[in-house]
């Protein structure tokens, strides 16, 4: 394993980079809606690959604490494999990952579990499996196996399921739901394990649109009440756009550039990452901008 | 169903703010908890009555019938000398050997088929059975001459043997599955090849050795019980005493890794690691059964299933699973050697006649919902 230096990153990638981001030792426990500036995750020349396929090749990039990011980026490009990386799942063949400053392969797999929760994509579920169960195994990093259901546990899931509105349908198996009330389920697994920092790949698979929205409202959500930290892979530009503060575009394994998503969506940015002719307008709701796909057939 | 549009107050939510979250009731002592489910505690509690049961049956029955309450009488310390003598020194270490060896392998079927999450892999179908066949008949063949094989080839070298064929067979369909992981599928595909290569092994043995050293092999090859004594008794009883507290210790673990290797992970189990250990005391307990008692086959295949069924979990019961495995051995074991009038059969030919019909009904009847 090559070994980094895991200090001062010149990350040129436009704004998003923030200044001098004391990495320190940022307060993991608590989960306080207070405005803070620090790095939660910061990757350093990361290089992932699996087999003898490199996929990302010297990445940098730094995830600021309270902030929502979409991963963005064409089929292939390497955006789950860098959350993957984020979230531990995935050894770095060469660079570092930090997590609140600290490299994360040094720290153990339990103790990364009560600092980050990762949601990946499309889990499964074991058959017949209620609610209820599946979202109190998120407390498996806080458990022994002597304490596997303590008052505060219970206290922490039924929280979990109330947020997500899951709290009713807490005793009915996760394979009977609709595909929008088991993406709730599997949000609020992740909610029960307590941690700040949130790492979801592609949450909204599958779901169709008004299922999507209903989960990107709740993510945005767990983010405004608790300043919880998220950081997503999107596949739609437009949500993306809309429900994330900081947008990372990625290509190919590495990033095209980075920012708010004013900045960030242009026109010469979807020729360059997705290869798409297109037209950017003033989102009617939001004000932001709205990606408009041209396609062959108007040109 | 529609889903409810506000994230927050779904209708019909009751106000008021509950912490208490259905279908998981809590059994708090102190410091420690857990879910209570009483369904999964009434198995095992009823499942090892009815071993005792059967084993006080079983131990009764013979040249000199013994009734079940002189045997129970006998085991809690009384009787007199001629049933202490009959039951402690002549009866008692079969029956004991079936009942840890059928502990051993639905305890370690219960592991496999948690760990492939596929119903279907367990060490008969992966090989380890199998594996550790081709090494106790390698010993019987190889190592015997017409007499038989001699003293310390036949109470030493074959249950080694066993045990360092299991282990070999239980590596190789772990090393051959790996891939960037471990699938079920690909687990029970692999351990299907083995399995085939080591029958084969096994078959080829047969035609080597001369007639008397194949109709011993054979013997051994349906799984028996026959003139089991303490001395077979120690090592099985040494193995579970070492491997059944290692394995009850990585459950917790086997619990999240049923959810997949990244949600595992996510949840901050050492996946790779939990895995190899909780495989390894499965095969070692699959070997040392076999060793102990030759290939008593769809032991390991069905207790977990079974167990899983009666207990409403969505997870081979670790603890279940042993007793049961040891009830269905031991029951087996006595319609064997007492239904056939003089004939006695060897105990594996009966599990299997045991056990399918009664997973076959659980099967029909169906599953739905499941606890954790």
């Amino acid at each position: 394993m090559t070994t980094t230096d895991t200090d001062v990153q010149s990350s040129s990638n436009g704004p998003a980079s923030t200044g001098p981001a004391n990495t320190g030792s940022a307060s993991t426990g608590s989960a306080s809606t207070g405005q803070r500036s620090e790095v939660r995750l910061r990757a350093s020349q990361l290089r992932l690959g699996y087999g003898d396929r490199l996929i990302v090749d010297g990445l940098d990039l730094d995830v600021v604490s309270g902030t929502v990011t979409a991963v963005i980026g064409p089929n292939g490009c390497g955006k789950s494999t860098l959350l993957r990386a984020l979230g531990r799942l995935l050894a770095p063949r060469g660079g570092s990952v930090l997590l609140d400053g600290e490299r994360i392969d040094k720290m153990s797999t339990r103790q990364v579990a009560r600092i980050l929760g990762v949601l990946p994509q499309t889990p499964q579920a074991p058959e017949g499996l209620t609610v209820a169960d599946l979202v109190a195994r998120g407390r498996h990093p806080h458990q022994t196996w002597y304490r596997q259901w303590s008052s505060a546990d219970e206290t922490i899931v039924a929280d979990a399921l109330r947020m997500t509105g899951m709290l009713e349908l807490a005793d009915r198996p996760v394979d009977e739901l609709s595909g929008g009330q088991r993406q709730r389920a599997w949000l609020s697994m992740a909610l029960a394990q307590g941690t700040d920092l949130l790492l979801l790949d592609e949450p909204t698979t599958y779901l169709d649109l008004a299922h999507q929205v209903d989960v990107l409202d709740l993510v945005r959500q767990l983010h405004a009440e608790a300043g919880r930290t998220v950081v997503m892979v999107l596949h739609d530009l437009n949500l993306a756009a809309r429900y994330a503060e900081q947008l990372v575009a990625m290509r190919d394994g590495h990033i095209v550039t980075q920012g708010p998503p004013d900045e960030v969506l242009t026109e010469d940015m979807l020729r360059e990452v997705f290869g798409l002719e297109a037209r950017i307008v003033p989102d009617p709701v939001s004000g932001g901008p709205l990606v408009v796909p041209i396609g062959a057939h108007f040109r | 169903m529609t889903p409810s549009k506000s994230p927050t107050a779904p209708p019909g939510a009751p106000p008021a703010r509950t912490t208490r979250v259905a279908g998981r009731p809590a059994l708090r002592l102190g410091p420690a908890s857990w879910v209570l489910r009483v369904r999964a505690l009434l198995v095992p509690v009823l499942g090892l009555a009815l071993l005792v049961l059967l084993m006080a049956v079983n131990i009764g029955r013979g040249d000199f019938p013994i009734s079940v309450g002189s045997v129970l009488d006998v085991l809690l310390g009384g009787g007199s000398r001629r049933d202490q003598f009959i039951v402690l020194d002549l009866r008692l270490p079969r029956s004991l050997t079936g009942a840890l060896v059928g502990a051993a392998l639905g305890l370690s079927g219960a592991i496999v088929q948690s760990i492939a999450r596929n119903p279907l892999a367990s060490p008969d179908v992966l090989g380890i059975t199998w594996g550790a066949s081709a090494g106790a008949v390698t010993v019987v063949v190889l190592g015997g001459s017409a007499g038989g094989i001699s003293g310390l080839a036949s109470s030493l070298g074959v249950p080694l043997a066993a045990l360092a064929g299991g282990l070999i067979a239980g590596l190789a369909v772990y090393l051959l599955s790996w891939r960037r992981g471990i699938e079920g599928h690909r687990m029970v595909l692999v351990g299907i090849a083995i399995s085939t290569l080591a029958v084969n092994l096994t078959n080829w043995l047969l035609t080597l050795g001369d007639v008397n050293d194949a109709a011993r092999a054979m013997v051994w090859l349906t799984g028996s019980l026959n003139g089991r004594g303490w001395e077979h008794v120690q090592p099985v009883a040494i193995a579970l005493a070492l491997l059944v507290p290692a394995t009850l210790f990585g459950a917790h673990a086997l619990g999240a890794l049923r959810f997949g290797e990244d949600t595992a992970r996510g949840l901050g189990v050492r996946v790779n690691t939990a895995r190899a250990l909780l495989v390894l005391f499965a095969v070692l307990l699959a070997a040392v059964a076999t060793a102990g008692a030759g290939p008593i086959g769809f032991v390991a295949l069905a207790t977990p299933q079974i167990a899983l069924r009666l207990s409403g979990v969505g997870q081979p019961p670790l603890i279940a699973s042993a007793v049961l495995g040891a009830a269905l051995t031991v029951g087996a074991d006595l319609v064997a050697r007492t239904a056939f009038g003089a004939v006695e059969l060897p105990v594996g030919v009966l599990t299997a006649s045991l056990g399918a019909p009664y997973l076959m009904f659980l099967l029909v009847r169906g599953r739905r919902k499941v606890r954790a």
